[in-house]
């Protein structure tokens, strides 16, 4: 008799449907599996007919043929025991077929019959709805990552004799978690608990604001990464959907903790990391650093160490805001819109200034290093110096903290939204050229700053334009719908000159 | 035109040739050349000997000065010797005076420019930021009022003193320690060429000779012979600024020092000569009142630009070297005043960025309003 069974593969961060069919008629008891299974799939016969006769089912003593379609498509891991087992228990009338017509299954079966959570829940439940299930069967610790999406009924089920019990209406899950009452975290480490470093919290707050991306300058110690790990909690918060795509990220890559995100995501990989675990890559291309730092922050810290290949793999992500990762014949695409946070010292030494002994040869070279097409895409430079005593040990009035700088910058990104409707940009760092000389109308006394401005700096024409973005945004936190001579200023005061006068 | 007598056009010959020699008998890198420089030829010779003295003899006896005018001319130099009346005066003070001199960019703008009063402005080759400073604005105002800046084109003080002399619109002049053709370090060549645009480069080694180490102390000899006044700006405990300065106080100049942290290692040096008794300068106005006297003598003539109090105190901030967070508790303006200020000044051409984004203090004095 023939069943078959429909189920998912992770493929990158989506996933494709996969149909498993089983065929159980007489014949010297065998069990077969065919269409490109790897070696985990294969092992799936051992667990398949151990979960069963230990759940109190029967394993048909008939020969037994399955087959994972569409078979062009990679299949690994262990995904497919709960399909097989369930694709045999239907062509053993042990279970009624109709049931599974519309509905699709997914988990890891464990030799006693028990379904283990997997990676990838949202992915599987986004891909069911995609293709018109209406119930989705998966592991009881994964029902609540993959009630987040719509439409689809998630039963969580916690192994295969519940699921069996479940067919027959003789049991049923608790019904997820009403999922709506998700609320945006507003934890998370504060602005207020950094003291000092004004002009880069200024910096923070303007890039947070127009979503550019921002290099911070200053000796170790100086509170650096501090000042980073406090840039998600002043983004405006993720949106529901926005929350969504984040942990359907997090779940494939298994960093998920099985409930929806509620910031946006951090990462700060260290400098010696490749760049395909920069931009994701293997081979079942599994998602990057910058693909999880998706709609987050990415943070380098030491960016001058990290290796030329790598910075270089960032720039088409960072202009395209996805990766596109090539693996044999196939292509496969990961979202990638991130801020970009850079961090390094003043120079190679990494002493204070007084105490430096770099000459102009060490300094120069240090400075290529970090030049290049990746600084194109960094629109605020700003520096830190190590924190003084007095204001460490300073008691009274503590500094603003993260709550009212997001408001300011929610603020900002509203006037931004509403202007940059109907274009393909977000914020104001997304602007092109084309862009920025709409919105950023420059009258005469604006041309006049600009003129002294390119003068007394030597700017090219993409520092204009960034300039010009750059002074839009602090236009828009500092709530003028105008922008004024001294937004200009201000603009040209944080641009980007690392190896300007080195590379002179 | 060169101003040179065949005798002595085939004594720097023999000079370029020995210089490996030279370096093998000097041995320490910054030992001075002693007496070695003031000898006659054939004395030089067989106080060098070794293995290619019968070589050095025979260039000697085979020397061809109409070939060697040429070979001169071919790499657009030009040579003066001691016996020629233009030779600059203070230079022929020294015990040991490079004969003859070999010249880049000019034989007549190299006796202009060392006709006027020379400063000689030297320092470390890996100097603070404060220092570049310091040795960038002393550069253009000295140039400014007329005066000849004579460094070495090293790296650090050195060049940064040139940028500022060319700055200031003045013709600096530096002496190398290989041949004027050669420029080195390689890295300045830019450097080189603008400064060859209204400035000499000159040296003692002829056309084509490499650097070899006694060339440095050797040339900061020239460097003092040229000048009234030597300003180290900031050296280390073992810096080469200090035979510098040693020559300075040997010849009879003026020698003179800016303070720099007096716990930072590298102005160790040269605060150890303000505190034997090296002058003590703050900036342009004190080398010209150590030149002149006081009140007397040329002052720079800078344009002055005017600002509000806001992007003075801002100013004031870059100049003491204060970062944004400083400056901005000490103006009471906002950090994101202050770098509008940094900006505007930009802007006005009062800062620039320094290699990694901070800024410092470049272009003429400001006067509030």
């Amino acid at each position: 008799m023939l069943a078959s069974v429909a189920t998912f593969a992770i493929e990158g961060i989506d996933s494709k449907e996969v149909c498993v069919e089983v065929d159980v008629r007489r014949g010297l008891p065998a069990f077969t599996l065919v269409g490109l299974p790897d070696t985990a799939i294969r092992e799936a016969r051992e667990r398949v007919r151990a979960a069963t006769l230990n759940s109190g089912l029967e394993f048909p003593m008939q020969r037994i043929t399955a087959n994972l379609a569409p078979a062009h498509i990679r299949k690994t891991g262990a995904s497919f025991d709960l399909a097989l087992a369930v694709a045999l228990l239907c062509a053993s009338v042990q279970v009624p077929r109709d049931w599974f017509a519309t509905a699709a299954v997914w988990g890891e079966l464990s030799l006693g019959g028990a379904l283990r959570p997997m990676r990838g829940a949202v992915a599987v439940a986004t891909g069911a709805r995609r293709a018109g299930y209406e119930r989705l069967v998966v592991p009881a610790e994964n029902a609540a990552e993959a009630v987040l999406v719509d439409d689809v009924e998630v039963l969580g089920v916690p192994s295969l004799g519940k699921l069996v019990e479940l067919v027959h209406d003789r049991w049923r899950p608790d019904p997820p978690e009403p999922r709506r009452e998700w609320r945006p975290s507003g934890g998370g480490p504060d602005l207020s608990e950094v003291r000092g470093q004004a002009d880069a919290r200024r910096a923070l707050e303007i890039a947070a604001a127009g979503g550019h991306n921002l290099l911070m300058i200053g000796p170790p110690g100086a509170g650096k990464t501090m000042l980073a790990r406090r840039l998600p909690g002043i983004l405006p918060a993720p949106t529901f959907e926005e929350a969504v795509e984040i942990t359907r990220i997090h779940s494939v890559a298994g960093l998920s903790n099985g409930s929806l995100a509620t910031e946006r995501p951090f990462r700060a990989p260290h400098h010696t990391i490749s760049p395909s675990g920069l931009i994701g890559g293997g081979a079942t291309p599994r998602p990057g650093e910058i693909t999880l730092a998706h709609r987050g922050v990415l943070f380098l810290d030491e960016l001058a160490e990290f290796s030329a290949r790598t910075l270089e793999a960032l720039r088409q992500p960072l202009e395209e805001g996805r990766v596109e990762v090539m693996r044999g014949q196939r292509s496969i695409g990961f979202p990638a819109a991130i801020m970009l946070v850079g961090a390094c010292n003043a120079c190679p030494c990494a002493r204070p200034k007084v105490d430096c002994d770099c000459d102009d040869v060490a300094r120069a070279r240090y400075a290529r290093r970090l030049s290049g097409p990746l600084l194109d895409r960094i629109d605020i430079v700003c520096q830190l110096e190590a924190a003084r005593p007095l204001e460490l040990v300073s008691g009274g009035r503590g500094p603003v903290g993260s709550k009212e700088v997001r408001a300011r910058v929610v603020a900002a990104r509203e006037r931004q939204r509403r202007r940059l409707a109907g274009s393909s940009a977000l914020c104001n760092a997304d602007m092109d050229g084309r862009l920025t000389r709409l919105h950023v109308r420059l009258g005469a006394r604006l041309r006049a700053r600009m003129l002294d401005g390119h003068v007394g700096t030597g700017m090219s024409a993409r520092g204009h334009d960034r300039v010009l973005r750059l002074a839009r945004t602090i236009a828009d936190l500092d709530g003028r719908e105008r922008v004024q001579p001294d937004d200009i200023d201000e603009a040209v005061g944080y641009r980007m000159t690392i190896g300007a006068k080195a590379a002179a | 035109m060169s101003a040179v007598c065949d005798r002595c056009l085939r004594r720097g010959a023999l000079i370029g040739f020995l210089s490996p020699q030279i370096q093998a008998a000097v041995g320490r890198p910054r030992a001075r050349t002693a007496g070695l420089l003031t000898l006659g030829e054939r004395e030089m010779v067989a106080a060098l000997g070794g293995s290619p003295a019968g070589a050095a003899r025979r260039l000697l006896d085979e020397f061809d000065p109409a070939l060697a005018r040429e070979d001169l001319e071919r790499s657009r130099c030009e040579a003066i010797c001691r016996h020629a009346a233009e030779y600059p005066p203070l230079l022929a003070e020294l015990h040991d005076p490079p004969n003859p001199l070999y010249v880049r960019g000019g034989l007549d703008r190299m006796l202009a420019l060392a006709a006027e009063p020379c400063v000689a402005v030297v320092g470390g080759r890996r100097p603070s930021d404060y220092a570049r400073g310091v040795a960038q604005r002393m550069g253009r105002g000295l140039a400014s009022a007329g005066i000849t800046v004579v460094s070495g084109l090293a790296l650090g003080i050195d060049a940064e003193s040139h940028r500022g002399a060319l700055d200031g619109g003045g013709g600096p002049i530096a002496v190398l320690a290989g041949g004027p053709d050669v420029p080195y370090p390689r890295q300045h060549g830019g450097l080189y060429r603008r400064v060859l645009e209204r400035g000499v480069v000159v040296s003692e080694l002829p056309p084509g000779t490499q650097a070899r180490k006694w060339g440095f102390p050797a040339r900061n000899r020239i460097m003092v012979g040229f000048a009234t006044a030597v300003v180290v700006v900031e050296a280390r405990e073992a810096s080469g600024s200090l035979i510098t300065a040693e020559f300075a106080q040997d010849s009879n100049r003026e020698l003179a020092a800016v303070p720099g942290q007096v716990d930072a290692r590298v102005a160790a040096g040269s605060n150890a000569l303000l505190h034997s008794g090296a002058a003590f300068v703050r900036g342009t106005e004190d080398v010209l009142d150590l030149i002149f006297g006081v009140g007397q003598g040329p002052r720079p003539h800078l344009r002055p630009v005017e600002l509000d109090a806001g992007l003075r105190e801002v100013l004031d901030s870059v100049e003491v070297g204060e970062d944004v967070g400083r400056a901005s508790a000490r103006s009471g303006l906002s950090p994101g005043e202050v770098r509008a200020a940094l900006g505007r000044l930009e802007a006005l051409g009062l800062v620039r960025r320094d290699s990694f984004g901070g800024y410092e203090r470049s272009g003429p004095p400001a006067m509030s309003t």
